[in-house]
């Protein structure tokens, strides 16, 4: 009982935050809603019994690349959105109304409702730290030491990439704000 | 290989006749590889080489002298040989072609000799004497063919080497002009030659494998063929009048003359061998060696005989009014070979043959005299020139024996070959022969104006004799124009002796003798002013002046016919059609085309999100249905 | 009564508003942004499998996802703020350089 309450209220929540992050017109906004989605998909996942995934879910993706994003916004100062062009009006609306059809065919594929048994009643596999590692270093032990590969290059990537062009060098030479110029008082 | 043997030596005739023919080829060929800027070099072998066919010719006449019956010699290699299809390169000796044969290459021999002394200051010396060798080789290829597609080429290469002759000085555009007209006139006419030879290739057989090129095959099944009825009865003279037109072109008769006294602008010996002595004969050579196929269809020998009898008439006049003397003697040779024309198509390709050799002989001489006059005096019109009995000798006497023979003059070569014409004429066809009679007295009264005009009275030039090499050849053509009526050709060809027909002859010296005399008074005693006889007959005299306006009518129909209507049409399918549709238009095609699809390559990544979406909609749309 | 189909309806669901957020932000993070939504869609569902069958193995899925997303997120910003100072504007209409 508590489960349905709990689950249509956090889809609810995750779906509306998540409209607000595809529509709404401050970047702000939208970065902190998809705060709230990812906070919601976490409460869905201790409800599906992936208790270290979720705590991952909020560690990694709502702390740290969420916080990337608010940096990234910040740094860059971005306005809100101005109402969109009337030219490329045609592709939004095309490429929305194409969503859509994507959704009806995702939707077509799950299998209808009745006849189903109910998660609560399948065993719970069990998502604790201690069986996932127990994955992690056995079967999916390739795929986790590459992921440290991914990671290497991703560090390496970006640093490449925003590191800054050899004639702004010279401009980042100079602080930001100026400061006290201590030698003229004599010490 | 064919060959009939006919005397002790075959291999030795097939020798001869070969290096005659291939000679001059050789020099040519070793002149532009060698001989570019050696112009000894140059002169030495194309000289060399035509006085080594010379001889093998003179060899191979003598042989065939005592048996005037000859067998014909042939030998020959297979130059195309596919199934349906053989042509072959080879040499054909008998009476005819070594007769003629022996013109080229003797009378050829003295014009280059004195070439060498007429083109002595000239830049292009080497390429003169290459082309020279060359056209040798061409005329003699015509001379000895042993089968139509041979002559043809032959006949296509002369007409190549007359273009670049006459446009030797290339840089002077009348003289391009004059090159590109006599090409372009003969490729006219060679059209129809070529549809007669191919017309007469699909009806020498009635199997296809059967059909044949050959002269002496065809001579012999093709009136088999008429006369059994397998072709219909059309044919043979529509394939007759095809074929004259050749000679129409080559020879220059009436319609097709315009480009002759246009070719004057050529160096003298090229229009002395060339356009007197050689190729213009090679139309009634080439009547001569189809004279089998015409004997029999008297349509043909009615057009043939009356446009050869208008073009000397008509000729003959056009050389009345005439001031160069190098275009007097064009007209004349124009109307001479309209005699032999006439006297082909009258029947007589004896006495046809026999004036082709005389006229080849005096009018060479005619024309190297002419030429020595403009090599000594630097001048060509004849009120300008005079009194060269004088200053010029020698090349006085050579244009007074040559002048003579013209004219027919009792004892010398033309009197008796033009008297086989007239006498034929006289037996068979009398309105042809006053005309011709007429012409004889008009062609005394024009070189009598000549002589009289350039030769005698004041001096109004300076003069200087030619040069020895230039005056031995003269003096050789002229004795030769002497004895050259006693030579007993038309026994050689094969006519019997026969007695002088004294009515024919007495009538001709008689209108010779009004001819000269009348010359004589008008031009040298000025009894009768000449100003006063053009004044009297100046609507004649302005129609003569403009030929016939028969330039101006070709004129008018390559600017107005040919080029605004018929080349405009095919610029104007051209411009549209071709170019505007199918080139550009292709072109635009394409151009739109990738337009179009240039148009997916927005280069915004939203667009390319859709494109994905899409394609993964069609994916679950099919792949996984439901 | 909540059975894996709510689940993946839901997954969807997040999926299709991801989709379509990408195809109507003009600004490059934005977009960046709505492509956070799908993969976190794609996590769900690989959790509600993961429950249904019993098996591990999305979990783990998951996870790797999550670490492959934070991954891209930071080459991904890295581009986008090299863009800006390329380009001077993330406008997703003047981003067009991906073309002939």
């Amino acid at each position: 009982m508590a489960e349905t309450v709990f689950f249509y209220l956090l889809s609810l929540i995750m779906l509306g935050a998540a409209l607000s992050v595809a529509l709404n017109r401050h970047p702000i906004y939208s970065v902190l809603s998809l705060l709230v989605v990812m906070g919601c998909l976490a409460c869905l996942f201790v409800m599906l019994g992936a208790f270290f995934v979720a705590a991952l879910q909020v560690l990694l993706y709502a702390g740290a690349v969420l916080v990337l994003f608010l940096f990234v916004v910040m740094l860059l100062n971005l306005e809100p959105e101005a109402l969109a062009r009337v030219q490329v009006f045609t592709i939004r609306a095309a490429g929305t109304l194409a969503a859509l059809v994507l959704l009806s065919y995702l939707l077509r594929l799950i299998r209808p409702l009745d006849g189903q048994p109910t998660l609560a009643s399948l065993p719970a596999p069990g998502g604790d730290v201690e069986s996932l590692g127990r994955l992690l270093f056995t079967t999916y032990v390739l795929p986790f030491e590459l992921t440290s590969f991914l990671i290497l290059a991703a560090i390496v990537g970006a640093v490449t990439l925003g590191k800054p062009s050899p004639d702004e060098q010279d401009q980042r030479c100079q602080t930001p704000f100026p400061l006290r110029d201590d030698r003229a008082k004599g010490v | 290989m064919v060959g009939q043997a006919l005397s002790l030596e075959p291999s030795a005739f097939s020798l001869l006749g070969w290096t005659a023919l291939l000679a001059p080829l050789a020099a040519a060929l070793l002149i532009q590889l060698v001989g570019v800027h050696r112009r000894r070099l140059s002169a030495g072998l194309a000289i060399v080489s035509l006085l080594i066919s010379f001889a093998a010719t003179g060899w191979l006449f003598l042989q065939t002298l005592p048996r005037p019956a000859l067998v014909p010699y042939e030998s020959s290699i297979d130059w195309i040989a596919v199934p349906g299809l053989t042509i072959p390169f080879g040499i054909l000796l008998d009476q005819l072609s070594l007769l003629m044969a022996l013109v080229v290459t003797g009378v050829g021999s003295a014009i280059f000799i004195y070439s060498v002394g007429y083109m002595a200051e000239d830049h292009a010396y080497s390429r003169f004497f290459g082309l020279l060798s060359l056209f040798a080789f061409s005329m003699l290829t015509i001379v000895l063919a042993t089968n139509w597609i041979q002559l043809f080429i032959g006949w296509e290469l002369v007409g190549f080497c007359s273009y670049a002759l006459i446009g030797h000085w290339y840089a002077k555009p009348s003289a391009a002009e004059a090159g590109k007209k006599a090409f372009l006139v003969n490729r006219v006419a060679d059209f129809g030659f070529f549809l007669g030879i191919l017309a007469l290739w699909a009806t020498s057989s009635l199997t296809p494998a059967g059909r044949t090129f050959h002269f002496l095959t065809l001579e012999q099944h093709l009136p088999l063929l008429a006369h059994s009825g397998a072709i219909p009865i059309a044919t043979l003279p529509l394939i007759g009048l095809l074929l004259f037109c050749g000679p129409v072109g080559k020879s220059a008769q009436f319609p097709l003359h315009v480009w002759l006294p246009d070719a004057m602008e050529g160096p003298t010996p090229v229009s002395a061998l060339i356009h007197a002595a050689t190729m213009v004969a090679a139309g009634v050579y080439l009547l001569c060696r189809a004279f089998w196929l015409f004997e029999d269809l008297p349509s043909v020998l009615a057009t043939i005989m009356w446009v050869g009898g208008a073009t000397a008439f008509l000729a003959a006049c056009l050389a009345l009014v005439e001031n160069d003397l190098k275009r007097i003697l064009a007209y004349s040779t124009l109307s001479q070979l309209g005699y032999m024309v006439m006297a082909l198509g009258l029947g007589g390709l004896v006495a046809g043959m026999y004036h082709l050799t005389t006229h080849a002989l005096f009018k060479a001489l005619l024309f190297l005299a002419a030429g020595s006059v403009i090599h000594g005096t630097h001048e060509q019109e004849i009120w300008k020139l005079g009194g060269l009995t004088r200053s010029m000798r020698w090349t006085s006497a050579a244009f007074f024996v040559g002048g003579l023979a013209l004219c027919g003059f009792p004892g010398l070569s033309g009197f008796f070959s033009k008297d086989e014409i007239l006498v034929l004429a006289h037996a068979r066809n009398p309105a042809l022969y006053w005309l011709g009679t007429l012409t004889a007295g008009l062609t005394a009264f024009y070189i009598a104006r000549a002589w009289f005009a350039a030769f005698t009275g004041p001096s109004r030039t300076r003069a200087h004799e030619s040069p020895p090499v230039m005056l031995a050849p003269l003096g050789l053509l002229a004795l030769l124009s002497i004895a050259g009526g006693y030579v007993f050709i038309p026994q050689y060809l094969g006519q019997p002796h026969g007695a002088l027909h004294w009515p024919v002859a007495a009538v001709s010296m008689g209108v010779v003798a009004l001819g000269l005399t009348l010359a004589w008074l008008i031009y040298q005693r000025n009894m009768v002013s000449a100003t006063q006889v053009v004044e009297a007959l100046a609507l004649p005299y302005s129609f003569l002046k403009r030929r016939y306006y028969l330039d101006d009518l070709y004129a008018w129909y390559v600017a107005v016919i040919q080029q605004k209507l018929i080349a405009g049409l095919c610029a104007l399918f051209e411009r549209y059609l071709i170019i505007g549709t199918m080139v550009n238009g292709t072109a635009a095609l394409t151009r739109a085309l990738g337009g179009l699809i240039r148009l997916c390559q927005t280069g915004r990544i939203q667009t390319y999100v859709l494109a994905f979406l899409l394609g993964v909609a069609w994916l679950l749309s099919t792949v996984m249905p439901r | 009564m909540i059975t894996l189909t709510h689940y993946l309806v839901a997954s969807a669901l997040l999926f299709t508003i991801g989709l379509a957020g990408i195809m109507t932000r003009r600004n490059i993070i934005m977009i960046l942004l709505s492509i956070e939504i799908m993969f976190n869609a794609a996590n769900l569902a690989f959790v509600a499998y993961a429950r249904a069958w019993g098996d591990l193995g999305g979990q783990i899925c998951a996870f790797f996802i999550i670490t492959v997303a934070a991954a891209e997120v930071t080459v991904g910003l890295a581009i986008a703020i090299l863009l800006a100072r390329q380009l001077k504007t993330l406008h997703a209409d003047e981003v067009r350089l991906m073309k002939w």
